[in-house]
């Protein structure tokens, strides 16, 4: 029982970028525990992501059925577990995605495994001792788990996305007979954008409550974003308000990310913004108020009325 | 209906609380503590749902003797009695199990807890017991209007409870999940679902008087032994604060040739 098994994400077909990242951390796992990388994808017709997955680990258990179409946390958390067994599993990772945290602790619990969330590296060179922040990202914890068995949700934008392996690995069945669930899938209002995805996107544009009110986004947030092939984000306020869907939060409670560049417009900088976007390459503030918080954090800040800065920004780009 | 509502001490989330010096804990003594932020909306939709259909709304904690104090705050939002669980532990999983003897003697058809607890994130809780319970969980459970909605405003249940069955709408990545779970359940709150009522002073004087059970972990047949333990802190990188540009064209410039992100 040495090896680390990876639980896939995928939408619409595709494989999460996220889980590339989570296969990183795996590699790095392996090498600590002497196993291999294993894959676990779960769904109906999911045949080409465990085909995608295969590039990047040795053997994908593959569990498809009916009654994986919808990634329902009640099923897939069994998935896991079995497919723990087959793998021989010291590890279990899944990207601490919206997906992945509402899975991954239900299966830790039908295993009566310890799990750790959001982790964000190894506190040393060797052995399974792991890194996760706490406090909003004040304080970076060293964890470890007691059980043989270890859960662990890895944060995204902590790891590389993986390289394709030399050859790509093997794919078994691997058959979950799942008691029929007490969860049923209704329906998904899926946020339309042609942006690119706010935790993948090199850039992002976020706005806050300087913005004033909804029009804000279409107004000045979306042309600055179309100019740098940027992705929208929020502060927890406006999205509060409903000026934006909830998934664009960023911070503590909403998403992490790390483009290159985090534009930060009418965002006061508390502590649990921050939390999500600290990890930026560069970062600019824009804001009226110097005292804003923001700029504790900026590379570049702007003191001046956004509503005159953005469009003027805008023109120059 | 009987729902249990979690609530979790925990230190107060607009202060810095800072390691020991030797690394191994944090200080917390002289830190205020408050009810999880996630929780207050817990109980809120706790009370909603009470109200729509009667019953009973239990609160429950498991942590340090003080925690009472977080169970008489949400006594005083209108919770009808409190259950502490004592116990000194950051583990989650040691949470989890406490918390499914007393849903197990409780026997609820509903349980509202928080996404995370803004201590350490964690994430897990909710998911552990749905797992321990073998319950159907929804997490991160939301509304699709807004918080500034006139439903909010007429203070309506956002999870909704019919024949057995509870309807969530729910945060996911790329929109939201409508799903529809049989009771009993787990239900873990998002920022969106509800705006937390402030407790009135007739609440307080009330809370008063409610009455709070209180067990040990040994009482309740719970193995105390943590499965993930912190072993060491650390403070992250911080970042430097930068250059404040004059103008626009500074800026673009900074970043066109200094930066290189344009
Ligand atoms: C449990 C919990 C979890 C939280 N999680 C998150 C989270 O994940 N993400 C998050 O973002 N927040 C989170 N928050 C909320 C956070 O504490 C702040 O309240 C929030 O980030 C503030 O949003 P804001 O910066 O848009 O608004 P404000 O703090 O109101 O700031 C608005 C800023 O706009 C500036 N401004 C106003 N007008 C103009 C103008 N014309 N031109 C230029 N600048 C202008 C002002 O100077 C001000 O700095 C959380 C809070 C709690 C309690
Ligand atoms: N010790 C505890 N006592 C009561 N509830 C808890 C405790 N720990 C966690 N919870 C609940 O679980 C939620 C998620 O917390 P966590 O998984 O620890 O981030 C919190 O919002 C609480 O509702």
């Amino acid at each position: 029982m040495s090896n680390i098994l990876v639980v896939a994400e995928h939408n619409d077909g595709t494989l999460a970028k996220a889980t590339l990242t989570c296969v990183s951390f795996a590699q790095e796992a392996a090498k600590r525990t002497g196993g291999v990388v294993h894959g676990l994808v779960t769904g109906s017709g999911t045949s080409a992501v465990a085909e995608e997955l295969a590039k990047y680990v040795s053997v994908v258990h593959h569990a498809d059925a009916p009654a994986f179409e919808h990634s329902l946390a009640e099923t897939k958390a069994q998935a896991i577990t079995i497919g723990a067994d087959a793998a021989q599993a010291s590890v279990v990772a899944m990207a601490a995605t919206a997906h992945g945290k509402d899975t991954l602790p239900r299966a830790a619990a039908l295993n009566g495994a310890g799990m750790a969330s959001d982790i964000i590296g190894f506190a040393a060179d060797s052995g399974l001792q792991f890194l996760r922040p706490i406090q909003a990202g004040n304080i970076i914890a060293a964890c470890e788990i007691a059980t043989e068995r270890k859960y662990v949700s890895t944060r995204p934008t902590d790891f590389e996305a993986a390289e394709e392996l030399q050859s790509p690995g093997t794919v078994q069945a691997l058959t979950v007979n799942v008691p029929s669930p007490k969860t049923r899938f209704v329906q998904f209002a899926k946020v339309a954008s042609n942006r690119p995805q706010l935790t993948e996107a090199t850039t992002v544009v976020s706005g806050g409550r300087g913005l004033k009110d909804a029009k804000g986004f279409p107004e000045l947030i979306e042309p600055l974003a179309d100019k740098l092939s940027a992705a929208i984000g929020a502060s927890r306020a406006v999205v509060d308000s409903g000026w934006v869907p909830n998934d664009m939060q960023v911070g503590q409670t909403g998403k992490v990310v790390a483009p290159n560049l985090y534009i930060a417009v009418g965002i006061s900088g508390a502590i649990q913004h921050v939390a999500g976007m600290k990890g930026s390459k560069t970062i600019v503030a824009i804001n009226k108020d110097p005292e804003a918080p923001i700029f504790q954090v900026a590379d570049y800040g702007l003191v001046e009325d956004l509503f005159k800065a953005i469009p003027e920004l805008t023109s120059k780009l | 209906m009987k729902i249990l509502v979690t609530v979790k001490r925990v230190t107060d989330y607009e202060r810095k609380v800072k390691i020991a010096p030797d690394g191994k804990s944090l200080l917390t003594d002289g830190m205020s503590f408050v009810a999880n932020p996630f929780d207050e909306i817990a109980v809120e939709e706790a009370l909603r749902l009470n109200k729509a259909h009667g019953g009973e709304v239990v609160v429950v904690s498991v942590g340090p003797k003080d925690s009472t104090q977080e169970i008489r705050k949400a006594l005083a939002m209108g919770a009808h009695r409190g259950i502490l669980v004592t116990a000194e532990t950051v583990d989650s999983d040691v949470y989890a199990r406490a918390l499914q003897q007393l849903v197990e003697k409780e026997q609820p058809e509903l349980v509202i807890m928080g996404k995370q607890n803004t201590d350490d994130d964690a994430n897990q809780e909710g998911q552990l017991l749905a797992g321990y319970l073998n319950w159907p969980q929804a997490t991160f459970a939301s509304k699709e209007a807004g918080l500034d909605s006139a439903d909010e405003k007429a203070q309506k249940p956002g999870l909704v409870v019919d024949n057995g069955q509870l309807t969530v709408v729910r945060e996911a990545d790329g929109g939201l999940e409508h799903l529809s779970v049989d009771l009993p359940a787990i239900v873990t709150t998002d920022l969106r679902l509800n705006q937390p009522r402030f407790a009135s002073l007739p609440g307080i004087m009330k809370a008063k008087k409610k009455k709070v059970e209180e067990f040990s972990l040994g009482d309740l047949g719970v193995d105390p032994a943590p499965k993930l333990t912190y072993v060491a802190y650390s403070e992250p990188k911080e970042r430097q604060a930068g250059q404040i540009v004059e103008n626009i064209d500074a800026l673009v410039d900074r970043l066109r040739n200094e930066a290189k992100v344009i």
